[in-house]
């Protein structure tokens, strides 16, 4: 076989990868902000779930909640007399989006603090309510601080999502994988993965740039 | 059956508590593997952090391009393509070997960052003042630069290392038994994932928690201002 015949098995790989990176960062980017906003609420029990949720995702490894949504789970459901067998692509959304929510609420919650307390007081002397205060005033200014980290997560996040092809999920490492059992020439094969991941990589750190240069003009004028 | 210890399925605490050595034997696995690949990383790290800092052109860049690279490519893809690609040139090492080769290969692109910030966290004004007093280049370094750099330096290395823990379960797929691995075996065996793979979790906060609580005494104990040399 000659290498460029493995390249249309290894892009509808990559195809399945592009959407997993895209779905379980949006998921992380939601919960980002949920919780992270959670941990700064005086709500002691918003608060305890939102810094529990944290300390569990940050404190364990991302495959062994990933083996345990996909192989622990649905034993769990059995125990309780409900179905919760997760497709491995469910399975593997929902682990990398919980794992990376959690790291990014860590980042959510620095920028949300690093807006200067004057902004504050001055939405408090114009009479906005704590609501509008977090939404209007706080949650805007803080995004341009959370998107450099923001990047660096994205990115981590298409890397962690070769893990899913232990689940049996067909994704880029998958395929590649199987193309290796078939012909046994690994050296192509994990060059041509190495460098496919890196191009998408790149691509996801442009993308990230550009999201970056529009959440600027949000960037308090003159600070 | 494993590594001698047998497990008692009457009930799930039973099975817990029966499990629980067979763990800790993968856990020491764990702490090898993390070990061995912090060590790999420090030093394979401070040489592309040399390399990055030189002032030739031919050099900076293309070690600039490999810690970019590195960082941009999963650890699993690396393991694999260190597993499978290094025996086809006569270079056979053990699984474990390859393992902490790739955990350290992959952090150095972190670690070196790291380095390079510490250095460069350290004022201009303290070089200018050691020329001043006619230190040498290397002097400079060693009793200026250096026992600045380090207290910025371990905190963040810390968390490296906390971080390398946790990606030690991908070292699984190269048959390494670590503890995600003895716990997969238990489950493939007795048919019951829950309890193995909930007490694999449970174990691993146990050990990010003792680590990071670790990481910030040393941060305490370290003085901010640099360490003494005399």
């Amino acid at each position: 076989m000659h290498w460029s015949e493995y390249l249309l098995p290894l892009a509808e790989g990559a195809w399945v990868t592009v959407q997993l990176t895209v779905y379980s960062t949006i998921l992380g980017g939601v919960l980002a902000f949920v919780f992270g906003i959670g941990k700064l609420s005086s709500n002691m029990a918003i608060k305890s779930v939102s810094v529990g949720y944290i300390e569990l995702f940050r404190g364990t490894s991302l495959l062994v909640q990933l083996f345990w949504l996909y192989f622990a789970l649905p034993l769990a459901g059995m125990a309780i007399g409900i179905d919760l067998r997760l497709p491995p692509v469910v399975a593997g959304v929902l682990a990398l989006g919980l794992n990376i929510g959690a790291y990014g609420a860590e980042v959510v919650r620095g920028a949300i603090q690093s807006v200067h307390q004057n902004q504050r007081e001055a939405a408090r002397a114009l009479n906005f309510t704590p609501r509008q205060t977090l939404f209007n005033i706080v949650i805007p200014q803080a995004i341009p601080e959370m998107m450099p980290s923001f990047g660096n997560l994205a990115v981590q996040n298409l890397k962690d999502t070769a893990l899913v092809s232990l689940i049996s999920l067909g994704d880029l490492t998958f395929r590649a994988e199987q193309i290796r059992n078939f012909t046994q020439d690994s050296t192509t094969i994990y060059t041509l993965l190495l460098l496919m991941y890196f191009g998408m990589a790149l691509v996801v750190t442009v993308v990230m740039h550009l999201i970056e240069r529009f959440a600027g003009r949000w960037r308090m004028v003159g600070s | 059956m494993l590594f001698g210890f047998e497990w008692d399925l009457t009930n799930p605490l039973n099975f817990a508590i029966s499990i629980l050595p067979i763990l800790l034997v993968g856990m020491w696995v764990t702490i090898q593997a993390t070990v061995l690949g912090f060590f790999v990383a420090l030093v394979l790290g401070l040489f592309l952090a040399v390399l990055k800092s030189a002032r030739s052109r031919f050099i900076a860049w293309p070690a600039r391009l490999v810690t970019e690279f590195i960082r941009d490519t999963p650890l699993l893809v690396q393991l694999f393509f260190l597993y499978y690609v290094l025996p086809e040139y006569g270079i056979v090492l053990p699984a474990f070997m390859t393992g902490a080769l790739a955990l350290g290969i992959q952090y150095s692109a972190y670690t070196s960052e790291v380095y390079r910030a510490g250095i460069e966290a350290v004022g201009r004004d303290q070089r200018e003042a050691a020329r001043a007093l006619n230190l040498s280049a290397a002097n400079t370094f060693t009793h200026i630069v250096v026992p600045q750099a380090v207290p910025r330096i371990v905190p963040a290395m810390g968390n490296y290392l906390v971080s390398i823990m946790k990606d030690v379960p991908v070292l699984s797929v190269v048959t390494v038994l670590e503890m995600l691995n003895v716990a997969k075996i238990i489950g493939d065996r007795t048919f019951d994932y829950l309890v193995p793979l909930s007490l694999v979790g449970c174990l691993y906060l146990v050990m990010t928690l003792v680590a990071s609580a670790g990481v910030r005494v040393l941060d305490t104990y370290l003085p901010k201002q640099g360490l003494p040399l005399k």
